[in-house]
C-alpha cells in the first residue's frame, strides 16, 4: 500500500506502523468503571468491513502519528489528517 | 493400479427450506464439522450450513494446514489436544482418507529467553499429558537435516521443542469429507447463501435474513471466521476480534527434502513440505485490519528471507503462488466458543490464524454446547465472559508464527 503521510506525502507502507482504531480516549474517571466497562476499554474495539477511522505512525520517516479514514472492504484510503483534526466522514 | 472412481458428487445441492432447527453461518472447516456432529452425535435433524460462495472456499481452502497441540495453557492443551486425537481417527470416523501425516513439528529457539519459554511449554505440555521434548540443536539437525543449526548466523538454532504427534493433512479432503458426512445424515449445505442480518426478537434469535430470503431457525451458530463481527454486528452484538489478512506461500513441486514442520517465532516463518512437494510457508497476519484478501508484498520478502536464514537449501526454490486468508484475531490469541447474550445465538470466532487445526474439536465441543444450551466442558474457558473476568488464556507464546 502506498500511504499519505500528512507531513511527508505518500510513501511506501513499509515506513509506517499501524496503531489501531483511532478515538478510543483513555477513561476520564477509569476508578468508576465497572468490569463490563473496562473489558470494553481494554478488549474491545470496531471492526468495521467499510470505512474505519485508525492511527498510523511514519515510523521511518517523520516519526509522527496521524489519523486515516480508509476502506476495510478496499484498502483504499479515503482521507488522512493530522491529531486533533477531525475525521468528517466517520461517526 | 487401480484408481477408485470419484463419484459424481460428494453432497447434494438443496434448496433452502423455509425454517430449520439449527442453522450455521459459514460453511468453511468449522461449520461443516460442526453440523457433521450435531446429526451425527447428538441426533438434531433440520440443520443447514449457509455458505455465501463456495464450501471451504475461505480460509479453509488457504490455510497451511499444521496441526499440533502443544499449547502452553491448560485450557488450551485440553482442546488441541482433544482435536489431535480427534484427527487420528478421524479418516476412519468420516470413511474418507484425509491424508493426515504425523511428521512431527519442531518450534525452534533462538535466544536465552526462547529456551526458557521453550522448556517451561514442554514441561506444561507433559503435565497435560502432551507429548513433548525438548531438543538440543543436534538433536534438531537429526530430526530435520536441512535446517542450520550452525552458530555462525545471526540468530542461532538454540534448541527447539519437539512434538512428534504434531503434522499436516489435506484440508479440502478435510472439507469434503466433513460435507458429504453431514449431507448423508441429512444436513442441508445451502451455497452461495449470504447471510445478512441476524433476526432477534425479544433476546431470542429468530432466524437469519439471507441473500435467498428469510430462514427461520431456533438456534444460529456463527462460524463465519474473518466475517464474524460484521454478522454479530446486525443484532448489536460486539465481538472481542479484529479482522485481519495473513499471506502464504508455496515453491514449484520438489523432490521430498524436508521431512517434518519447522517454526521459527524468533526468525518469523514456519515451513513444511506438502504430500505433492511444494514447500509451504507463512507468517504472521498483516498489520492492518482489512476484509480484502489479499495483502502486502514486504510480508512475502520477509518470510521467505526468513525461511533462507534457516534452510539456505531453499536458494534456488521458486515461490510458485501467493495468497491470503481473512482472519479474526482475538487479544489473547485464543478463540471464543460459547453461547452469546442472545439466547439461541452461539458464537465460534477468534480462531485467528490457527484454527485448521481445532476443527474436528470444534465440530464437537460446538455442537455439545448448542445441543445442550451450554458450554461444553474444553468449550468452558473459552466463552465471551473471559474477557470481563480476567481470565484470559494468553496463547501469543504458542501461537506466535501462528498456526
Ligand atoms: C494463509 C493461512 C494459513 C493458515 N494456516 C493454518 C495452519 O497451518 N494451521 C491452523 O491450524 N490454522 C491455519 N490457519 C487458520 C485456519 O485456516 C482458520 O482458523 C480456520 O479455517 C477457520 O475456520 P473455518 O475453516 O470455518 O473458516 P473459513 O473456511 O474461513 O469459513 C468461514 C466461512 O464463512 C463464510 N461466510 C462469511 N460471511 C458469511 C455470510 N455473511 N454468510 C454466509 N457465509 C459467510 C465464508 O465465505 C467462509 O467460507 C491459516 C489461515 C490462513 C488464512
Ligand atoms: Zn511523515
Amino acid at each position: 500500500m502506498l500511504i499519505e503521510c500528512p507531513w511527508c506525502g505518500g510513501r511506501e507502507e513499509q515506513e509506517f506502523h499501524y496503531g489501531g482504531q483511532a478515538h478510543v480516549p483513555y477513561p476520564a474517571a477509569p476508578a468508576e468503571l465497572s468490569d463490563a466497562q473496562w473489558s470494553e476499554y481494554l478488549f474491545f474495539r470496531d471492526n468495521p468491513k467499510g470505512r474505519f477511522a485508525e492511527r498510523w505512525v511514519h515510523s521511518a520517516g517523520c516519526r509522527r502519528w496521524f489519523n486515516a479514514l480508509r476502506d476495510t472492504a478496499s484498502n483504499s484510503f479515503i482521507r488522512v489528517c493530522a491529531p486533533g483534526e477531525p475525521l468528517e466522514g466517520y461517526r | 493400479m487401480i484408481e477408485a472412481e470419484h463419484p459424481a458428487h460428494l453432497w447434494r445441492n438443496p434448496e433452502p427450506k423455509r425454517s430449520y432447527e439449527v442453522v450455521i453461518i459459514g460453511g468453511g472447516g468449522h461449520g461443516l464439522s460442526t453440523a457433521y456432529y450435531l446429526a451425527a452425535h447428538h441426533g438434531i435433524t433440520g440443520i443447514a450450513v449457509l455458505e455465501k460462495g463456495w464450501l471451504a472456499g475461505g480460509n479453509m481452502a488457504r490455510n497451511t494446514t499444521i496441526i499440533r497441540s502443544n499449547y502452553l495453557w491448560d485450557g488450551s492443551a485440553g482442546l488441541y489436544e482433544h482435536a489431535l486425537q480427534l484427527w487420528e481417527g478421524l479418516s476412519e470416523e468420516l470413511d474418507y482418507d484425509i491424508l493426515f501425516s504425523q511428521r512431527g513439528v519442531l518450534n525452534l529457539a533462538h535466544s536465552l529467553q526462547d529456551v526458557r519459554d521453550s522448556v517451561r511449554r514442554v514441561e506444561a505440555n507433559r503435565l497435560n499429558g502432551v507429548d513433548a521434548e525438548w531438543l538440543e540443536p543436534e538433536e534438531v539437525a537429526e530430526v530435520c537435516p536441512i535446517v542450520n543449526v550452525s552458530d555462525a548466523v545471526r540468530y542461532p538454532v538454540l534448541g527447539a521443542t519437539y512434538q512428534p504427534r504434531a503434522g499436516i493433512a489435506k484440508h479440502d479432503h478435510v472439507a469434503w469429507a466433513f460435507a458429504r458426512a453431514a449431507d448423508a445424515l441429512g444436513v442441508d449445505l445451502i451455497q452461495n447463501c449470504e447471510v445478512t442480518g441476524l433476526e432477534v426478537s425479544g433476546g431470542q434469535v429468530t432466524g437469519v435474513s439471507t441473500s435467498l430470503g428469510l430462514l427461520a431457525a431456533r438456534r444460529v451458530a456463527i462460524c463465519a471466521a474473518g466475517h464474524s463481527a460484521v454478522i454479530a454486528a446486525t443484532a448489536g452484538l460486539r465481538l472481542p476480534v479484529q479482522t485481519h489478512p495473513l499471506q502464504a506461500l508455496v515453491s514449484e513441486l520438489l523432490e521430498p527434502v524436508h521431512p517434518c514442520v519447522v517454526m521459527s517465532n524468533a526468525v518469523h516463518v514456519y515451513v513444511s513440505q506438502a504430500h505433492k512437494g511444494e514447500l509451504v510457508m507463512g507468517a504472521g497476519i498483516d498489520s492492518y485490519n482489512s476484509y480484502v484478501q489479499r495483502g502486502s508484498f514486504h510480508l512475502i520478502e520477509r518470510q521467505m528471507a526468513a525461511a533462507l536464514e534457516l534452510f539456505p537449501i531453499f536458494a534456488r526454490a521458486r515461490v510458485l503462488r501467493t495468497w491470503a486468508g481473512i482472519v479474526d484475531v482475538c487479544p489473547d490469541a485464543s478463540p471464543v466458543i460459547g453461547p452469546t447474550p442472545i439466547d439461541g445465538l452461539y458464537v465460534n470466532c477468534g480462531w485467528g490464524t490457527g484454527g485448521f487445526k481445532a476443527t474436528p474439536a470444534v465440530g464437537d465441543v460446538l455442537a455439545h454446547t448448542i445441543a445442550h444450551g451450554e458450554p461444553h466442558p474444553l468449550a468452558q474457558p473459552f466463552g465471551l465472559e473471559r474477557f470481563e473476568s480476567g481470565a484470559l488464556i494468553d496463547e501469543h507464546g504458542a501461537a506466535a508464527v501462528a498456526h
